[in-house]
């Protein structure tokens, strides 16, 4: 291991009213730790930067997966594992599932927290683009009070987030009634297993007899955040899907993405990906 | 710790892999990558698999760990870790211990795995002499030894 | 022989299995000395320039860690291998990214990272050469006067004078492999005690512990009997842990002897990836002249190895690379050149198949073109130009293996169902999201070292036996996932005719066991087990002298003579040296001859999809068929094959090192791609059994050919699955993107 851990420090939060008072106390001194599948890399490192951490993973009420009648709502504890578990998500948020079985493999899949994939804000994350197409919120707390985000504004540039240092993520909300929508979802890694994406793919249309009444497209790995492709989910609604819209699309997603050449991919393959997928997607609702 | 309480003080932010190597001596558990990747640091955590390298010292306090020194009793190996002598599962051996353990989880787990449930349940487990088929077939071989644990056969 | 059911030919279970289970086998970071400090590496920043200034920033006790700089060799600071050029510890001048310059020990691991990072090296930057062209092009001469290491040249016929008569089909051909991380699952590591009364000990993971004992005399300036190397049990080497850990275990031993404490030094993944030794990157260039009937009439091949910044082994895996660059066709007509170069980069070394798999990748990715340019189907093209015996190949070798190439290819294309999926998977949807392919390539790989090299090696193994009638092997081969343990007690108790549970296999201790060579070259099992067969029988011969009967004994009976032998004379040990086979000529100086006793000899098929969406591959089936001469040992011969054609699918597919500045970029699991058990398709493997006369059993090496095969039989299929033409692995998908791109404008 490369770092000299003298220069670190980690305490406990006995509950979140505690983790909530320590943020406050401090604001940017504790860095909040969920299940530590990335911190725990930096660590090895030796790159880790933040030296103070205040661990979350003993609060057992950020964790578990709520039922209400309009709403899931998902702790920010609950580890990939727990998604795929969770009978609802099966049921009406087969992405969420399909994002949490191509994470890493089941020892991460163990650890590593829907919260933490959030907030690490890494935009090859797996997740985000499910959580994108579900219309999801999140739930954030301080001591200040508590509020809601709309999950589509969070991320505003690279690692940079809605989030002020006090505050925590204590929950993810997804609205139900999808149920009729086409869905998709597609990580492609360099393989099948223990992969970060390079280009990492989910969408959502609602088709009534050939018409787009409404999309959602989202995308990982091809611009400095995980992206909602708002410019080409207009450009399709209301449209009549065909063979040659499908083909159009190509040209307005390529405007939603900015992929960039780095030692897992180019943009090239990235671009190209990204179209092919999207075309594919859509002419898999002709069917 | 394997069924026994240890006490011990570290530095909250140790791996419990450094932890299990150097102060508890249970050096059955390798360091492959430190970085989540091979598995050969793999652990159970609360009948969890974990890589013990990403885990910080403080997460493991009051969980019940077992690692590849605590799955046989005795003289009297694990039906995984037989079959696995067996059929030759076991090359260089240093994947051997976090892929045992991955293997004993999935058959806890699922009572008859099929060959996906086995390519699934080892894929963060990296093996680079066998090219894993004579895992497959020595954890396949196990299911039919072992009986996991609340079922009377 | 007695009446033991023979152990050759049995599965016998791996003889250390139980220890590997358990996880009670010892390597070396299990390893802890009294006393002990930690010692870390600190390495150049850059790929070539003149070292200005050292210094030791602030925030660490620097009084309490030791500091070893090249100035503090007690011996020579060279590693001793081929060439004398490559130091143990830069001196004023770096040569490559990551090269060795200074080393650290503190007994504080934590504290000692702090203190590598508080070391900073200037240095003023020099040119890079970071190509092979670069290193050709000779604009910056970074080794000798040409860049080069060492060229070979073989020829047979007159290749310039034969393109004109008959020849209707000529086909030039450039083909390039990447570089290759051994990535075994341990990483490197020693630990050493060393000082001037004692001498020097070390303890550490690798395949040749005689190498490290060869180079620490020379860095020490001590002789041979004090030093002392002992293998420990090792997570994988693949070549990798061939000539490195030469260098990894001088480093324990000077900070050891400095700082008069034992010294571990255990590399982590990041430095074991970005500082040592990879397979040779290649590029060949290859034209053929074919007949009206498919034969080859004339082959032209120029092949270059990337060596790095020193010579390392590059001269030798360079030998192979061109030996092996004509594969298993006979041609009238051809030359290989063959030639290794110098470039900015960290030493390129052994990786299983040593510079084999490189040219026969360009070759049977050629095989595919020509046969195409001829009107012939690849099978039909190769069949028209098997060598067969009686035939000489490019360097002079008549051979004299009973070798059928045609039978070899008939059942690997029948188990692959190769023919139907041909006519089936050409007829794909152009436009399909999927589409299939099937592709072969036949080879061959010979075992043991070439040419003269196991008449200098003249590698020795000993048995002795206790008064129990326990026997006991010593050699310095090493057990290192592949199974010598567990084989060389099958040779043992089938030649003495006792159990294979009466034979202890001796740690690999210089102080204990005689140089049997490294452990390499597919040789373990073919050389080294043959002189356990040898010394078996020699060990018989002794035994007869107190009445043990020639054949028909009891295994009670052999070890009631081994009493009355220890009783009367002592000690009961038996040995045997290899020694040169008169009917095996090689001319070291023409470079021509026998270049290898044997050859193994194959046929491999793969079947894959290719996703147009995303161009990911992923190989569906995978047959490997062989003739190996006798299996020793099922199990562990299928598992050495399945091993090897699974890092065989990486390199095709998977394995990228990504270069910048001569540095590799990716240096993580993380992103430098290896298999896992989700991206294999089922290996299926058969043997061919031809016994051989001169292996012990009839056995011959098999460690190698696996890694031969699979790439080309791969990108073979993708060509066929996709109609593009590939030339160069890795194929990763974004690769395969560019080419579908520029094959559709």
């Amino acid at each position: 291991m490369r770092t000299w851990l003298a220069d670190f420090d980690m305490r406990n939060a006995a509950s979140l009213d505690d983790a909530l008072e320590v943020l406050a106390g401090e604001p940017g001194a504790w860095t909040p730790f969920a299940g530590g599948t990335d911190l725990m890399v930096l660590l090895e490192a030796g790159k880790l930067t933040r030296k103070r951490y205040l661990n979350l993973w003993s609060i057992d009420q950020l964790r578990g997966i709520r039922e209400d009648p309009q709403v899931v709502t998902i702790g920010a504890l609950a580890t990939y594992t727990d998604l795929l578990e969770s009978r609802v998500l099966q049921d009406e948020f087969p992405l969420v599932c399909a994002a949490a079985r191509e994470t890493g493999a089941v020892a991460i899949q163990n650890r590593g927290t829907i919260g933490g994939n959030i907030a690490n804000a890494s935009p090859a994350a797996d997740l985000p683009p499910a959580l994108l197409i579900y219309d999801a919120a999140l739930q954030i707390a301080s001591t200040r009070g508590r509020r809601v985000v709309s999950y589509v504004d969070f991320h505003k540039g690279y690692k940079v987030m809605d989030l002020a240092p006090d505050e925590l993520i204590t929950a993810i909300t997804v609205p139900r009634g999808r149920g009729g929508w086409i869905q998709s979802y597609r990580k492609v890694g360099a393989r099948r297993a223990q992969a970060i994406s390079k280009v990492c793919f989910a969408a959502a249309a609602d088709v009534v007899a050939g018409q787009v009444r409404d999309i959602r497209i989202a995308f990982g790995s091809v611009a400095p955040t995980v992206v909602r492709c708002t410019r080409t989910e207009a450009a399709l609604r209301g449209q009549t899907l065909t063979r040659d819209l499908a083909a159009a699309a190509r040209a307005y997603v390529d405007r939603d993405v900015s992929p960039i050449d780095d030692i897992r991919s180019n943009e090239r393959y990235r671009r190209t990906v990204a179209a092919n997928l999207l075309e594919q997607f859509l002419v898999g609702g002709l069917r | 710790m394997n069924g026994e309480a240890v006490s011990l003080q570290g530095h909250p932010m140790s791996r419990l892999l450094d932890v299990l190597r150097t102060t508890l001596r249970l050096t059955g558990t390798k360091e492959g990558c430190g970085e989540g990747e091979c598995g050969a640091c793999a652990v159970t955590i609360d009948g969890r698999l974990v890589n013990s390298c990403l885990i910080p010292l403080l997460q493991a306090e009051g969980t019940s760990i077992v690692t590849i020194e605590g799955i046989s009793s005795g003289d009297e190996l694990h039906a995984v870790q037989q079959a696995f002598i067996e059929y030759g599962g076991a090359q260089c051996g240093i994947c051997t211990p976090g892929m045992v353990l991955a293997a004993t989880v999935l058959l806890d787990r699922v009572a008859e795995p099929c060959l996906e449930d086995v390519q699934h349940a080892l894929a963060g487990n990296l093996c680079r002499c066998t090219g894993y088929m004579r895992i497959f077939e020595a954890v396949l071989a196990a299911v039919k030894y072992h009986r996991p644990p609340g079922v009377v056969a | 022989m007695s009446s033991q059911t023979p152990a050759i030919g049995r599965s016998v279970p791996r003889r250390e299995g139980r220890a590997k289970v358990t996880g009670r086998a010892r390597y070396i970071d299990d390893l802890t000395l009294p006393g002990m400090l930690h010692g870390v590496t600190v390495r150049s920043p850059r790929p070539r320039g003149t070292i200005r200034n050292i210094s030791f920033g602030p925030g660490v006790p620097w009084d309490e860690v030791t500091v070893v700089t090249a100035a503090d060799i007690p011996g020579k600071n060279i590693v001793t291998l081929i060439k004398e050029d490559q130091p143990y510890l830069a001196d004023g001048r770096v040569n490559h990214a990551e090269e060795p310059i200074l080393l650290l020990a503190h007994a504080d691991r934590h504290l000692l990272e702090e203190a590598r990072r508080q070391v900073t090296i200037d240095i003023d930057p020099l040119p890079a050469v970071l190509t092979i062209d670069d290193a050709l092009a000779a604009t910056h001469v970074i080794w000798g006067t040409d860049n080069i290491f060492k060229t070979y040249v073989v020829a047979r016929g007159d290749v310039d004078a034969a393109w004109g008569d008959g020849v209707t089909s000529i086909v030039e051909g450039e083909y390039e492999t990447g570089a290759q991380e051994q990535l075994y699952i341990e990483p490197n590591g020693m630990v050493a005690i060393a000082d001037p009364a004692d001498g020097v000990t070390v303890w550490g993971s690798m395949q040749c512990p005689y190498y490290i004992h060869k180079a620490l005399a020379g860095l020490f300036a001590l002789p041979a009997d004090r030093i002392r190397v002992v293998q420990m049990e090792t997570g994988g080497g693949f070549g990798g842990k061939e000539e490195y850990p030469s260098i990894i275990a001088g480093h324990a031993a000077l900070l050891a002897w400095k700082a008069g404490r034992p010294v571990k030094l255990i590399y982590d993944r990041a430095e074991d990836m970005v500082a040592t030794t990879k397979r040779h990157p290649s590029r060949t260039r290859i034209r053929s002249g074919v007949d009206a009937t498919g034969k080859l009439v004339a082959m032209d091949i120029d092949f270059v190895v990337d060596g790095g910044a020193y010579c390392t082994l590059s001269p030798v895996v360079l030998s192979r690379g061109t030996i092996h660059a004509a594969g298993p066709y006979f041609c009238p007509n051809i030359r290989v050149r063959g030639r290794a170069v110098a470039t900015s980069v960290p030493p390129h070394g052994a990786f299983r198949g040593f510079g084999a798999p490189q040219s026969i990748f360009g070759l049977e990715r050629h095989m595919d073109r020509a046969a195409a340019a001829a009107g012939l189907a690849p099978d039909e093209f190769r069949r028209a130009n098997f060598i067969k015996p009686g035939q000489t190949s490019a360097v002079g070798q008549v051979m004299r293996d009973p070798v059928d190439m045609g039978a070899i290819l008939d059942r690997a294309l029948a188990l692959s169902g190769y023919h139907e999926k041909r006519t089936r998977f050409a007829a794909n949807d152009a436009t399909g999201a999927v589409r299939k392919g099937i592709g072969f390539a036949t080879f061959m790989h010979g075992a043991g070292f070439t040419g003269s090299g196991e008449d200098h090696l003249a590698s020795i193994v000993t048995l002795e036996v206790t008064r129990e009638g326990r026997v006991r092997v010593l050699t310095a081969s090493t057990e290192i996932g592949q199974g010598t343990i567990t084989i060389f007690s099958q040779i043992a108790a089938d030649a003495l005719g006792i159990d294979v549970e009466d034979v202890d296999i001796a740690q690999p201790d210089t102080a204990i066991v005689p140089n049997s060579g490294p452990t390499v070259a597919s040789r373990t099992c073919m050389v080294v087990g043959k002189l356990v067969e040898s010394a078996a029988h020699a060990l018989r011969r002794t035994l007869a002298d107190v009445g043990l009967p020639a054949e028909g004994y009891s295994r009670d009976e052999f070890h009631h003579k081994c009493r009355v032998h220890v009783e009367q004379h002592g000690v009961l040990r038996a040995s045997a040296q290899y020694t040169a086979r008169q009917d095996v000529k090689w001319d070291d100086e023409k470079y021509e001859g026998d270049a290898y006793g044997s050859y193994a000899w194959a046929a491999y098929v793969a079947e894959v999809s290719v996703d147009m969406t995303t161009f990911e591959i992923r190989v569906d089936d995978f047959v490997a068929v062989q003739e190996v001469g006798k299996v020793i040992n099922p199990v562990l011969a299928a598992g050495q094959i399945e091993g090897g054609v699974a890092q065989g699918i990486g390199w095709a597919l998977y394995e990228d090192v990504v270069w910048r500045e001569g540095r590799m970029a990716n240096a993580q699991m993380t992103n430098y791609i290896m298999p896992t058990s989700a991206d294999l398709p089922a290996i299926r493997v058969f043997f061919e059994e031809v016994p051989y006369p001169h292996g012990p059993a009839g056995a011959k090496g098999i460690g190698e050919l696996p890694m031969d095969g699979p790439a080309p039989a791969i990108v073979n299929a993708v060509a066929h699955a996709t109609g593009v033409d590939i030339r160069r692995i890795p194929l990763t998908p974004e690769a395969l993107a560019a080419l579908v791109g520029v094959a559709h404008g």
